[in-house]
């Protein structure tokens, strides 16, 4: 049994992503581009060679944390969308810090940035937990709120407090502040990887232990399962509904800390919202908010967004055909229910033919 | 079971990687003198306003050299996020181009510090100045003297004595236009009210629709705007208002925007403020192939050598007048246009 559904739990991520691929193929052919060629591309382009490869993982490193912070929240019964205003401010606060404490010893300096971005996440994400827990608000209005708050508040900071007159992005934080050390870059051609990987898959981690192996842990899980029965069973309710908002803000604040530090080296002003907050959502719909499995989905959704840049690069397809890979995936995902249907039927089927197939507990 | 999905995914990644090692990698091929690539800067290259003008320099002068797109000939790489910036250079950098522009001021600090990792590579930065590093060509417009006369062209155009300007990201390169809008709007008519909007963004277009359909309701007849895609917005607003029997104008930015403004009986584009980014493309790109590449320096283009202007849409024959005379008067130094 326990066999079978495991193989069930996988059986949907794949065949979505089998069928995201296909449908990016079928469109590629109607519009006369060659898809086998661009798939190689896309293959080459992201995992093809050291440097691209650290452009992936790179690339993955935010989206794991963003992933995960979504999973935290969705696991106690939340929909947190405010992962990219979350994001934004730990991007924001880590940049702060380095700018004001040049003179920290370097590793002071990078793990006071790294719980600073963390902590302004966490803020964010908390106050919309408190409004949830106390006041019923819906979070996710709040969080949807919360993020433009965040944009505009953060746009309006880099503008008049961070940056020259005139420029629209801060000075670059100092070098030993940075996630990316020269070792790193000569040992990927020059690529943005950088530590914050390495701090990522920590996190997931610590988080699967937190998820498994603690008192918090398991009291968010059975609140997302019951709310009422785990208040009958003594949980404190409010309390897990305001810790779990706020660990899932503190390890979207922590992606945006390891980007600012890491990837981007300094802040500027924003058009829009980053899209590796929602796309971490779509990370951890992907991986059924397993941590684990959300190391993977970020694999996954980092390779086909690095090498989709290499799409047009290499031949005349327009890279917006990755966009649509990545839109089906998700969408196949969306609609699980049709496959687990068609999956469960096949079950019963081969069930009625071996009639001792249901009894192995 | 936790095992058991890490062993598939691990077997499906394997097979990835099996297929990357089959690939035929085609950037393994040589590059050329005369190959250049851009970077966009977070629009596409169809955003009808600033990467669109370079890309079509780019390729006008590929065509003109006998070059595809692609590699060993022309091409493009689109910015979805400010940190696909390097990524997208570096990609090209690989692919072997060897003049590799930034098109735009949010891409200064990728190009600078892909310059310093690779100084045999022709860097070109646009609407930003790179310092100490001599492989990058820094480009910039004077757009003051272009925006001046699109304010001219307002003044002379308006009938309530009211109009605006619509911008994206308030930063240097943006205020240039707001200022000589105004010193021009002043020129002609000290006592023509303007109001200056911000849209915070260059790629909303539902923001720059309110924003514009807000300031025709504030009776403001003429808008100029210099917001890269959120003026399509401003389009659309224009266009709905004079489909509403109200007489109102655009002038657009960047590239000849007569097109964005035609609707069903008419057209709501008045001028535009021309910057021909696609030229100095053209020209840096037709400099490197020869060989003599203005690293280190900065090009700046201006009304006199034709790489800011305007172009006269739906002016009447008196606007249009003015306009060309305040023109020769910037050209021949009797009105200096201040940036700020």
């Amino acid at each position: 049994m326990l066999h079978s559904r495991s193989l069930k739990g996988l059986a949907v991520p794949l065949i979505s992503i089998a069928a995201g691929f296909i449908i990016g193929a079928i469109l590629m052919l109607m519009f006369g581009y060659d898809p086998i060629q661009n798939y190689q591309n896309l293959f080459i382009g992201s995992l093809g060679d050291i440097y691209s490869l650290g452009e992936t993982l790179r690339n993955m490193t935010p989206l794991i944390l963003t992933a995960l912070g979504f999973a935290v929240s969705s696991k106690a019964g939340f929909f947190n969308i405010g992962g990219p205003g979350q994001y934004l401010m730990g991007w924001f606060g880590a940049i702060v810090f380095a700018l004001n404490f040049p003179n920290l010893p370097t590793v002071l300096l990078i793990i006071g940035s790294l719980v600073c971005g963390a902590l302004l996440g966490g803020i964010w994400s908390l106050i919309a937990g408190f409004l949830r827990a106390y006041f019923g608000t819906s979070e996710v209005i709040t969080t949807i709120m919360l993020n433009y708050i965040a944009l505009y508040f953060i746009n309006f900071a880099v503008k008049n407090w961070l940056a020259s007159k005139g420029s629209d992005s801060s000075p670059n934080i100092v070098k030993k502040a940075s996630l990316n050390t020269e070792f790193l870059q000569k040992l990927t051609n020059n690529s943005t990887f950088n530590w914050g990987f390495f701090i990522a898959l920590i996190t997931v981690f610590v988080i699967w232990i937190y998820f498994n192996k603690t008192r918090s842990g398991f009291e968010v899980r059975s609140v997302g399962l019951n709310e009422v029965a785990s208040l009958y069973a003594g949980v404190n309710v409010k309390r897990t509904i305001v810790v779990a908002m706020l660990v899932s803000g503190l390890l979207a604040g922590l992606g945006g800390a390891i980007d600012g530090l890491g990837n981007f080296q300094n802040i500027s002003v924003s058009n829009n919202l980053p899209s590796v907050g929602f796309n971490g959502m779509a990370v951890a719909l992907l991986a059924a908010e397993n941590p684990i499995g959300i190391i993977f989905a970020a694999l996954l959704f980092s390779a086909l967004q690095i090498g989709g840049l290499s799409i047009s690069v290499y031949s005349n397809t327009p890279s917006e055909i990755v966009d649509i890979v990545i839109a089906s995936i998700i969408f196949f995902v969306g609609i699980k229910y049709v496959f687990e249907a068609a999956l469960a039927k096949n079950w019963r089927k081969k069930q009625r033919k071996t009639p001792d197939g249901g009894m192995d507990k | 079971m936790k095992k058991k999905v890490v062993a598939v995914l691990a077997a499906t990644l394997m097979v990835g990687t099996f297929l990357v090692g089959c690939g035929n990698n085609s950037a393994s091929s040589k590059g050329t003198k005369h190959s250049a690539a851009l970077v966009t800067d977070g629009g596409g290259i169809d955003d009808k306003s600033f990467n669109q003008s370079a890309w079509e320099g780019l390729k006008s002068w590929g065509k003109s050299e006998g070059l595809k797109k692609g590699i060993n000939g022309y091409n493009y790489a689109q910015s979805n996020d400010d940190s696909d910036f390097l990524p997208n250079i570096n990609k090209l950098i690989k692919a072997k181009y060897a003049t590799i522009f930034g098109i735009g001021y949010k891409l200064d600090n990728a190009i600078s510090s892909a310059a310093k990792d690779n100084p045999k590579i022709n860097f070109a930065i646009i609407d930003s100045v790179v310092k100490g590093r001599k492989n990058v060509a820094s480009v910039t417009f004077k757009t003051e003297q272009s925006s001046f006369l699109a304010g001219v062209a307002a003044a002379e155009t308006t009938k309530t004595g009211h109009v605006g300007f619509v911008g994206g990201i308030q930063s240097d390169v943006i205020k240039t236009f707001e200022a000589g809008f105004k010193q021009g709007v002043k020129a002609v008519n000290p006592k023509i009210k303007v109001d200056v909007k911000y849209a915070g963004s260059f790629t909303k277009a539902d923001v720059g629709q309110s924003l514009a359909t807000a300031m025709f309701n504030n009776n403001e007849d003429v808008i100029f705007h210099a917001a890269g895609g959120t003026g399509a917005g401003v389009f659309t607003a224009a266009k709905n208002a004079a489909k509403n029997g109200k007489k109102v104008w655009v002038v657009g930015v960047d590239q000849d925007q007569k097109a964005d403004g035609a609707y069903k009986g008419g057209n709501v584009t008045l001028a535009s403020a021309v910057k021909k980014v696609g030229t100095a493309v053209k020209d840096l790109s037709k400099q490197a192939a020869k060989g003599n590449f203005p690293g280190g320096k900065t090009v700046t283009y201006d009304l006199k050598d034709n790489g800011v202007g305007i172009i006269n849409d739906n002016m009447s024959a008196s606007a249009w007048k003015s306009v060309q005379q305040y023109e020769k008067k910037i050209e021949n130094g009797q009105i200096t246009v201040s940036p700020k």
